[in-house]
């Protein structure tokens, strides 16, 4: 019959397909595996085996997946997860004993919140201090879409005053002044903030607060507290910029970058500085530290008026017990954060909108992970 | 000779002490009859608990935080659930989900219909089943696929409209135009029209397609017109079935989420109220949603969770009320 033949024929269609697939060899790992050597070659990777499970901040989210990738491309036996659902929903699951170790845009909080502090909480959980240790620099990039104006400044004051819905339009008195010889179009203003709970918001509004205190008066959060339209992630607000002439936002820098958004060059009194990774590392290198010992919280100069130094960043920690719960562990943990933190792996996050610690800040994270048992 | 229900009387009258025939053993197997009917009421005690038990769970968690809220609940706009005075209200809420599921109400049930209507009694027989799967593939394409197909695709399309309206009926309040630009109600409602579209045609094409022949034939032996039979013969018919597929198009629409999440732009902080439909906003779910990861302290969880609450109570009065109708309607049919 008509039918048998037809689902003869597609069976051995299918059959064939199946075992054509099969033929394609798994060379992938061999051959990149040639190329990674080259690199590592000057500091091997320390390798321990087992799996670790990490959980927190979406800001890092990209950076921690390459560095994830090559260190099990390094390492055979070592298997490291990722689940990027936010700084809050880390800690929490760090201090639930669910995880390894969390990745928080903050610190743990010193101050009481809600009848609980969190340093006090890890270390009850813990058994010994809890580490912040910064592993991640991103940058916010005040990024828009201007057709025909490439480059841009931007001082403070009038960064608050658009993100506040006083500057309406592109081509105002105070944008004006600090770009002579810029053409800016009469566009209409449009501003996009992130509709939902993130560190991203609350660094820039902390940079907000603390260089331009009299145009921001609200207090910095997670939330948005300024004027425009919310999108969601910064995917959300990113592309929402790309489609609307006139949009502005802050987002990462690597979301900028894709969307291929305007980044406008900051002023914060020392002259417009564009955003690079030396600029970055440049400001994240006059961060004093907040922490004692080992426990390396960074208070960032948002304010700093150092030139060449790009003020808006986020750092991001890794939080993690000093004295590990679970011996085995310790090892890999170990070998992870020093191959996070390695120089290799730092630069390579370069192309993907991160900025490498500044040396300072990496050989003591390299002294506080030696320290790590 | 044999009862009303047409069983055998021989079999019910005991005959000098002998026990009552049974009848047949096929329809009086005891133990299936059991086991069936068990199953049967176990499933529906199942789900009914079930329905009783999420109701109580969300009742649970939110009464703690909306006993320590200092707004009130159903008519204040502010939304500040963390620290010691809690201020949260669900008016924005309530406005934005029920504008927009009235929105694709609007155009999913009237088009919905007409394709019901198309596939059953317009559609050649060739083409009739095609179509029909066509339309139920659109409720195969997952919820976020269509926030990102809205945002990318349709959005560019669909701005010319917007811009058009507000030019010629901006005076009209719903009409006026906002500050808001591509996420707005209008927009998600028309792409939440696409999403329960399937929804009310699978179930309106069940109905009419249970027409009886002879209504149709009648209408049409007295000289009625192919539209004019479907006005008297098939749509009073097809009544209940159709307001019950609305009903539950109307709760998809509701509780829709991850499209929501993407597609409408949130509202900053002190906006004035307008009536706008060209405004931005969140429903019950996208809020929910876009602070889920930071549900780090019971109040907070508390106070959105009341605010599913809501929607759940909501979604329970909407579909009372189409039951309401469904049975008044049905008393007249039979």
């Amino acid at each position: 019959m008509k039918i048998q033949r037809f689902g003869q024929l597609a069976t051995i269609t299918l059959a064939g397909s199946l075992a054509l697939s099969a033929c394609g060899s798994d060379n992938n790992t061999s051959g990149s595996g040639g190329s990674t050597g080259s690199g590592s070659a000057t500091a091997a990777t320390e390798c321990a085996e087992g799996t670790l499970n990490s959980e927190g901040s979406s800001a890092q989210k990209n950076a921690i997946e390459e560095a994830i990738a090559s260190f099990q491309e390094a390492c055979e036996g070592a298997t490291v997860n990722y689940n990027p659902t936010g700084s809050g929903a880390g800690i929490k699951q760090f201090l639930a004993g669910q995880v390894d170790f969390a990745g928080s845009d903050s610190a743990l909080k010193k101050e009481e919140k809600d009848g609980k502090v969190e340093t006090a909480e890890a270390e009850k959980y813990c058994g010994s201090p809890a580490w912040n240790l910064p592993m991640v620099t991103g940058p916010v990039a005040v990024s828009y879409n201007l057709p025909g104006v490439d480059k841009l400044v931007l001082t403070p004051d009038v960064i608050a005053n658009i993100f506040n819905g006083k500057v309406t339009t592109w081509n105002d008195a105070s944008i004006a002044k600090i770009n002579s010889g810029a053409k800016l179009p009469s566009t209409p203003i449009k501003v996009f903030f992130r509709s939902d709970e993130s560190g991203t918001t609350e660094n820039f509004t902390k940079y907000l607060a603390a260089a331009a205190p009299s145009a921001w008066t609200a207090e910095p959060g997670k939330s948005w507290t300024g004027k425009g339209e919310g999108k969601e992630k910064s995917s959300g607000v990113a592309g929402a910029v790309q489609s609307t002439e006139g949009g502005i936002t802050y987002a990462e820098w690597s979301y900028a970058k894709d969307n291929k958004l305007g980044i406008a060059q900051i002023d914060n009194g020392g002259g417009p500085v564009e955003l690079t990774g030396e600029t970055v590392g440049k400001a994240i290198a006059t961060a004093e530290s907040d922490g004692e010992g080992n426990d390396l919280r960074l208070k960032l100069d948002y304010a700093t008026k150092e030139p060449g130094a790009y003020p808006i960043n986020l750092v991001t920690y890794e939080i993690v017990c000093s004295k590990s719960k679970d011996p085995a562990k310790a090892q890999l943990t170990k070998a992870f954060l020093k191959h996070f933190s390695s120089e290799e792996t730092q630069a390579a996050l370069e192309e993907i909108g991160y900025a490498p610690l500044p040396d300072e800040v990496r050989t003591k994270v390299a002294t506080a992970i030696d320290a790590l048992s | 000779m044999s009862s009303i229900t047409g069983v055998s009387v021989a079999d019910e009258t005991p005959s000098g002490g002998r026990a009552p025939l049974s009848g047949d053993r096929a329809g009086t197997g005891r133990l299936g009859d059991r086991l069936f009917g068990g199953a049967a009421t176990g499933a529906g005690v199942t789900v009914i608990a079930l329905v009783t038990l999420i109701g109580l769970f969300l009742l649970w968690q939110a009464i703690p935080a909306l006993a320590k809220n200092e707004a009130s609940f159903l008519t204040s706009r502010e939304w500040v659930v963390a620290g010691d005075n809690p201020r949260f209200g669900i008016l924005e809420l309530l406005w934005t989900t029920v504008l927009s599921s009235v929105i694709a109400m609007a155009i999913a049930v009237p088009v919905g219909v007409c394709v019901a209507l198309f596939i059953t009694q317009y559609a050649p027989r060739w083409l009739s089943r095609p179509a029909a799967n066509l339309v139920d593939l659109l409720a195969a394409v997952p919820s976020i696929i269509y926030g990102l197909w809205g945002l990318n695709t349709f959005l560019p399309v669909e701005k010319p409209l917007e811009a058009f309206i507000q030019q010629w009926l901006g005076w009209f309040p719903p009409f006026s135009s906002t500050t808001i630009s591509g996420g707005t109600i209008f927009f998600i409602g028309i792409v939440l029209a696409i999403m329960v579209l399937p929804i009310v045609t699978a179930l309106s094409r069940e109905v009419f397609d249970q027409t009886p022949v002879t209504h149709k034939e009648g209408a049409l032996a007295l000289g009625a017109t192919k539209w004019e039979m479907i006005r008297t013969a098939v749509l009073p018919f097809g009544r209940p079935g159709v307001i019950s597929a609305a009903m539950l198009a109307l709760g998809r629409a509701l509780g829709e989420t991850i499209a929501v999440t993407f597609i409408v732009s949130t509202l900053a902080r002190g906006t004035d109220w307008t009536w706008s439909v060209f405004n931005g906003g969140e429903t019950f779910a996208s809020r929910i949603a876009n602070n889920a990861a930071e549900f780090d302290t019971p109040q907070k969880a508390g106070a959105f969770i009341a605010a599913g609450l809501v929607l759940f109570i909501l979604t329970f009065i909407v579909n009372a009320i189409a039951r309401i109708v469904i049975e008044r309607r049905k008393a007249f049919s039979e």
